[in-house]
C-alpha cells in the first residue's frame, strides 16, 4: 500500500466504504432509489451531500428505472454520474442499461447482488446482474470490501476511457460485502482524483454543437452499431488490465486483472468462482493444500468483458474445472458454467463440472467447498461427469 | 429570449405525414424557444419521423432515449447542466400522449414533483399513432381506434380521456397551459412563459392526426380550431395555481361540428348512438361552465 495515498484505516461497513469512495470520485450527478441491501450506500451519500462534503446533484427519483435514466441523461450532458441498486431494481433498469451501452454513455452503477423474486428474498446471489449480461455493460465482481472500494476507483477510469465509453457495474455481494464490517483503507480524495482524471466526453448535448442522440436506423446499419458495442466491450479488457496495473502502482493493491489465479500453476482441479465466495474458497484451499491436494482457484473479476482467452490459458494444464455458479438460466443451467464450457469447447483443456449453489443467501462455508472438491474428484475418477449443472444440496423433499 | 422567425429548427425534409399536426406544432415550439435548448423526446411519431440516422431534422441538441423515460433523462440533463454552471440552456421534453399519459406517466410525475427546471410539452393526438392507431389514456370517449373498434358490441372508446391538465395542476406546478396549433401566437407565448419560469412547466398541445382521426391533411388546423370552438378543449393558462387566462367563446359551436369531420367518430352519427353525442356535448358544456368560456 502506498502510505501517502491513505486517508484512513478503520473497521467500517461495506456500504459506508463505497459511499466514502464515491465522495472521492465526485460524480456530478447521483440518482438514488432505495432497495435492500443497497440502501445504506445512498443514505451515506445523502449525509455527505447534506453536510456539504459532496457537491454532486443528488436526485431522489421515483423508481430505479428513472435512476438509470437520470444518469443516462447526466452522462449525455458530459457529466460523471452514478447510482446504486440491487435485485428487482437492476431488472427494472434493464431497458435503460441496454440503451446506455448502445448510446455509449459511461455511467457507473454499484450492483449490490441480491436474489430475484419470487419467492421474495433479500439475500445474496448473482441472478440479478447475470441477467444483464447481454446488455453491453462492463461487470466486475469483487471479493472483499477493500476490493470493492478499489474497483470503484478503477471502473470509472475504464468506463470513461475514450476507447471504451460503456456503462459499468461493480458487482458486490449483498450483506456479505455491503453490510459486513471489515478493516478498510480509504484513499485521500487528491490521490483518487490524481488517478482518475475528470470525465472528458467525446460528445455531449450542447446548444453550440447540436447533435442528435438516439437516431432511428434500419437493417442496413443496425448490425454495425451493435457490433461496435460488442467490440468496445472486448477491447475494454485490455483497459481493465492496464488500469489494474496503474492502480497497483499508485495505491499498492492488486486483485488480478480480468481474472485472479490462486494455486493454479500445478493444479489438477481448478475451482472457478466470482464474488465473496472466492474468499471462502481461498480459506478452503489452504486446508486442501495442507493435505497435498493440487487444487486451485480462478476468481473471475471481469465477467463482462468475458475473459475467454485468459481462462483457456489458465486452465490449460488442469484435469477439471469446477465452476461454482451463484445464478442459473432456467433449463440451461449455471450461467458461468455454460459460458466456460462454450469458451473451452473444441480448444482442448479440462472437463467442466458445474455446480449451482449459494442461491438466495444459502451459506457457502469452507466445508461446502471441501465437499464439492471431494465430489468433483470422485466424478473425475469415475469418468462420469454430468453434462448438466449439479444443484448442490438440493432438498428434494421440498420439490 | 431571442426568437429568429426565419430560422427553422426542425429542418424540412423529415418523414412526417402530409399535414401532420405534430410537425407543425414542434416547428412552432422550437421557433419560440430559440437556440439555447436541449430537447428530449420519447419514442413516438415525432422521434420516428425526425431522426433517421444521417438525416436528422433537429437543428438543436436532441436526445431520444426510450418510450417511458424522457422526463427522467431530461432530469439528468438538467441536473448536469446546472452542475456545470449552465443556467441558460433550457431543457424541453416533447412527448406524445402515449408516453405522457400512459407509459411515461410515473417518470413525468417524478420529474415535476422534484421541481426540475424543465418544460414538458405533450403533443396529444389522442392515441398510439406511431404503432398504427391504438387507444391510449388520451383517447376521447366514443373514438374508434384499432383497439377500440366499432363492432356488434362496441361503439369505440368507453371512457372519457384522462384529465392530464388537472393532474399536472395537482402537482403544484408554477405554469400549466393548454394550446393547439390553430393558435400559433398563443402557443409561442405559452412556450416562452413556460421556459421563463424557474421550475417545471407543462403545456398540453392538441395535434390532430390525419390517419388516426380520419381527416384530410388540409384539415389539421381547422380541427385544431374546432376542438377549441366547441369547448371540448379549452385554451387555458394557470400561473402559480391561479387561472390567469382563458380563450373565450362567444358562441360555442355544437360538438357535432367537430365530430362529424372525423372518421373515428362516424359511428356516433348512427341513430342508435345519438345519446353518445349528447354525452360529448355534456363534456363540452361542463368545460364551458368550469372555465366560464362564454362569459
Amino acid at each position: 500500500m502506498n502510505p501517502e495515498a491513505i486517508k484512513s484505516k478503520e473497521i467500517m461497513q461495506g456500504s459506508a466504504a463505497i459511499a466514502e469512495t464515491i465522495k472521492a470520485i465526485a460524480p456530478g450527478v447521483i440518482a438514488v432509489y432505495p432497495i435492500t441491501p443497497q440502501t445504506h450506500i445512498l443514505e451515506h451519500l445523502a449525509r455527505l451531500v447534506a453536510d456539504g462534503q459532496l457537491k454532486s446533484k443528488y436526485i431522489t427519483v421515483e423508481s430505479e428505472f428513472s435512476a438509470a435514466s437520470v444518469i443516462f441523461g447526466a452522462a449525455s450532458a458530459g457529466v460523471r454520474s452514478y447510482t446504486a441498486s440491487a435485485s428487482q431494481g437492476l431488472l427494472l433498469m434493464t431497458e435503460v442499461i441496454f440503451n446506455m451501452a448502445g448510446t455509449r454513455l459511461p455511467a457507473v452503477i454499484t450492483a449490490v447482488n441480491r436474489s430475484l423474486s419470487p419467492p421474495i428474498n433479500i439475500q445474496v446471489d448473482h441472478q440479478d446482474t447475470m441477467t444483464l449480461r447481454d446488455s453491453g455493460i462492463i461487470q466486475i465482481y469483487v471479493e472483499s470490501i477493500q476490493e470493492a472500494v478499489d474497483t470503484h476507483i478503477q471502473i470509472f477510469k475504464i468506463a470513461e476511457d475514450r476507447e471504451v465509453l460503456l456503462p459499468a457495474m461493480v458487482c458486490m455481494d449483498g450483506w456479505i460485502l455491503s453490510h459486513a464490517y471489515e478493516p478498510v483503507t480509504l484513499w485521500r480524495d487528491e490521490a483518487v482524483q490524481e488517478f482518475l482524471p475528470p470525465f472528458d466526453p467525446v460528445f455531449q448535448v450542447d446548444p453550440k454543437n447540436p447533435l442528435t442522440y438516439g437516431a432511428l436506423t434500419d437493417d442496413d446499419k443496425i448490425t454495425e452499431f451493435k457490433y461496435m458495442v460488442h467490440d468496445a466491450l472486448i477491447r475494454s479488457k485490455e483497459k481493465i488490465k492496464k488500469v489494474a496495473g496503474e492502480f497497483r502502482d499508485a495505491f499498492g493493491n492488486y486483485y488480478g486483472d480480468v481474472i485472479e489465479k490462486t494455486y493454479t500453476e500445478d493444479a489438477e482441479l481448478i475451482l472457478i468462482a466470482m464474488g465473496s465466495m472466492a474468499g471462502t474458497i481461498k480459506a478452503a484451499l489452504e486446508k486442501l493444500r495442507a493435505q497435498g491436494k493440487r487444487v486451485g482457484l480462478i476468481k473471475i473479476r471481469s465477467f463482462r468483458p468475458f475473459p475467454d482467452q485468459e481462462l483457456r490459458t489458465a486452465l490449460a494444464g488442469a484435469k477439471a474445472a469446477v465452476v461454482l455458479d451463484r445464478s442459473f438460466s432456467c433449463s440451461s443451467g449455471g450461467i458461468l458454467g455454460g459460458e466456460i464450457k462454450a469458451c473451452l469447447y473444441g480448444q482442448g483443456g479440462p472437463q467442466v463440472i458445474n455446480y449451482a449453489l449459494g442461491i438466495g443467501g444459502r451459506e457457502i462455508y469452507p466445508e461446502t467447498v471441501l465437499e464439492i472438491v471431494n465430489q468433483s474428484e470422485r466424478l473425475v475418477e469415475s469418468g462420469k461427469i454430468p453434462p448438466e449443472t449439479i444443484f448442490y444440496n438440493l432438498n428434494r423433499e421440498l420439490l | 429570449m431571442q426568437t429568429d422567425l426565419k430560422k427553422n429548427y426542425l429542418a424540412p425534409g423529415h418523414n412526417a405525414c402530409p399535414g401532420c399536426g405534430v410537425a407543425i406544432g414542434v416547428r412552432l415550439i422550437l421557433r419560440a424557444a430559440g437556440e439555447k435548448v436541449v430537447v428530449v423526446s420519447p419514442t413516438g411519431c415525432l422521434e420516428t419521423f425526425t431522426s433517421p440516422y444521417g438525416a436528422s431534422a433537429w437543428e438543436v441538441p436532441w436526445v431520444h432515449p426510450l418510450f417511458e423515460n424522457a422526463p427522467a433523462v431530461a432530469s439528468g440533463i438538467e441536473a448536469a447542466l446546472k452542475y456545470k454552471g449552465d443556467y441558460e440552456t433550457h431543457v424541453i421534453v416533447i412527448g406524445g400522449d402515449g408516453a405522457t399519459f400512459d407509459i411515461g406517466f410515473g417518470a413525468l410525475s417524478g420529474m415535476v414533483e422534484r421541481g426540475h427546471d424543465i418544460l414538458y410539452i405533450c403533443y396529444d393526438n389522442e392515441a398510439y399513432m406511431n404503432t398504427g392507431i391504438q387507444r391510449s389514456g388520451a383517447t376521447p370517449y366514443g373514438a374508434t381506434t384499432n383497439t377500440t373498434p366499432r363492432g356488434k358490441f362496441s361503439r369505440g372508446e368507453t371512457r372519457p380521456k384522462k384529465d392530464l391538465l388537472e393532474i399536472m395542476r395537482a402537482h403544484n406546478l408554477r405554469y400549466v397551459a393548454s394550446a393547439t396549433i390553430a393558435y400559433p401566437q398563443d402557443l409561442a407565448r405559452k412556450v416562452k412563459k413556460g421556459l421563463a419560469i424557474d421550475g417545471p412547466a407543462y403545456i398540453h398541445l392538441i395535434t390532430p392526426c390525419n390517419l388516426g382521426w380520419g381527416i384530410n391533411p388540409e384539415e389539421t388546423v381547422e380541427l385544431s380550431r374546432l376542438i377549441v370552438k366547441t369547448g371540448l378543449f379549452p385554451l387555458v393558462e394557470y400561473e402559480d395555481g391561479e387561472l390567469t387566462s382563458v380563450h373565450k367563446l362567444k358562441n360555442a359551436l355544437p360538438v357535432e361540428e367537430y365530430l362529424k369531420k372525423q372518421k373515428r367518430f362516424a359511428h356516433l352519427f348512427e341513430e342508435e348512438n345519438a345519446q353518445m353525442i349528447a354525452e360529448i356535448q355534456k363534456m363540452a358544456d361542463q368545460n364551458i361552465k368550469k372555465y366560464n368560456l362564454a362569459g
